[in-house]
């Protein structure tokens, strides 16, 4: 993702705000999406039109915190800065440096056709009409920018992450009993599906081996959060992958519950800007259609990715005797560069074992 | 409710899960998820709308009896009697 456009505020100058509200609405490659603010405090200026094309890194809106001194805090796209100071040797005139410091449009981009080839307002007006002009551009769909978001993160990854896969068996019996009997309890709106217990086994195994719950950024970095990013399946093509916060902390239930609330969100594609930036490991289950095995492709920065094929009866040799089991087979795909096989065969280990105590999870 | 207005209820909610399909050509014998690709979320889902629209709770141990059209309504119509 590039850039946005906004779409709408939902806060103006003077409004209160608290962390977590939604202030803005920006539409991008991933579709709509919420701009949360970080910050308490109160909206000192809006920074951007509604319509306003805005690259990744745009400061969005000023914000006063409630503290003794109030101190500016700027909400952006994300962590960059966007360019609004004039740079040295640009001749420009004195209103057209203003107006493209309110626009935010970098001068050293414009061409001046003043005297001596100086930047005036007209110019300035040209390049704000060229950023915002619908006809600048014609429009992907929103298909083909999910298409292109997934190519470009997909590429960098094949390109950048030296993979590494291990793979096993799990006897889902036990998992899937525990399952039935609890649904018997739920009501139908309650109730339970597996990749609930799936999700929150890959959590509490993280917990034992963090190694895999983190970014690769000029090394590793582990995160304390286990956000787990969860492939939702577009219908028109093209996946999203929304962040499930703190699976680790969620009880089973809480968890059905978030999933509730976001995979419709992310087939909507409306979903929260933490929500498309703050997962930590993801996990995908192509359990679906009868595939049994997935090999992942991290999501970069990640450095691992585990995914789930479909559980199926299988011939399972357990103490000399042969039978037959549900059974899903796991695939770590990781990070060659963050870890090793030793560090991906714990992980699996723990996965595996936390899937035969299901009343644990 | 007949048989017609059962379908037709089941078309409408198949609809809202899987927008970009045609439920209404459905063949009684079409495996209903299969056909529609629809996963276990939007299956889910869909049995929860049945429950609103006819006040029918399935059991997860009938989800068996329900996989195509024919079956459904056939199910449906037993529960209501």
């Amino acid at each position: 993702m590039e850039a946005g456009t906004l779409v709408e505020w939902l806060v103006k100058p003077g409004s209160h705000v608290k962390r977590g509200d939604i202030i803005a609405v920006v539409d991008t490659q991933k579709g709509l999406i919420d701009i949360e603010v970080f910050d308490d405090g109160v909206i000192h200026e809006l920074l951007i039109d509604e319509n306003q094309k805005l690259p990744v890194g745009t400061v969005m809106a000023l914000i006063e915190s409630g503290k003794e001194t109030p101190v500016a805090k700027e909400e952006r796209l994300t962590e960059k800065k966007i360019i609004t100071e004039i740079p040295h040797g640009i001749k420009a005139s004195p209103l057209a440096k203003r107006m493209a410091a309110e626009k935010g449009i970098d001068l050293s981009g414009v061409r001046g056709t003043g005297e001596g080839g100086a930047i005036t307002k007209e110019d300035v007006e040209r390049a704000v009409a060229e950023t915002t002009s619908p006809k600048e551009e014609k429009k992907p769909s929103p298909a083909e920018n999910v298409r292109m978001a997934v190519a470009a993160a997909m590429s960098k990854s094949n390109r950048e992450i030296p993979h590494y896969y291990l793979e096993t068996r799990v006897d889902m019996s036990k998992a899937l009993t525990w399952l039935t009997e609890a649904n018997k309890q739920r009501s139908i709106k309650q109730r339970l599906l597996p990749v609930v217990l799936l999700l929150k086994a890959v959590a509490k195994a993280l917990t034992e081996v963090p190694e895999l719950n983190g970014y690769w950024e000029t090394g590793l970095q582990k995160k304390s959060d286990i956000n787990i990013g969860l492939v939702v399946s577009l219908r028109g093509g093209g996946v999203m992958i929304p962040a499930i916060h703190n699976v680790d902390k969620k009880s089973i239930g809480d968890l059905m519950e978030s999933l509730n609330d976001i995979i419709p969100r992310a087939r909507a594609m409306k979903l929260r800007s933490s929500e498309l930036s703050e997962s930590t490991c993801t996990v995908t289950n192509l359990g679906e259609g009868n595939v049994e095995t997935v090999y992942g492709v991290i999501y970069p920065p990640q450095v691992a990715l585990v995914g789930f094929g479909s559980i199926t009866e299988q011939p399972w040799a357990e103490s000399g005797m042969l039978d037959v089991r549900p059974v899903v087979n796991i695939t770590l795909s990781a990070d060659h560069r963050a870890t090793d096989g030793a560090t991906g065969s714990r992980f699996l280990i723990a996965l595996k074992n936390y899937l035969q105590k299901p009343d644990e999870l | 409710m007949t048989e017609e207005e059962i379908k037709q209820i089941i078309f409408q909610q198949l609809k809202k899960i899987a927008p970009d399909t045609e439920p209404e050509k459905l063949k009684p014998d079409d495996d209903i998820r299969h056909t529609l690709e629809i996963d276990s979320f939007d299956a889910l889902q869909f049995v929860v709308s049945l429950d609103e629209h006819f006040h029918i709770e399935i059991p997860e141990e009938d989800y068996g009896k329900i996989t195509t059209l024919q079956k459904l309504v056939t199910y449906m119509i037993g529960k209501m009697k």
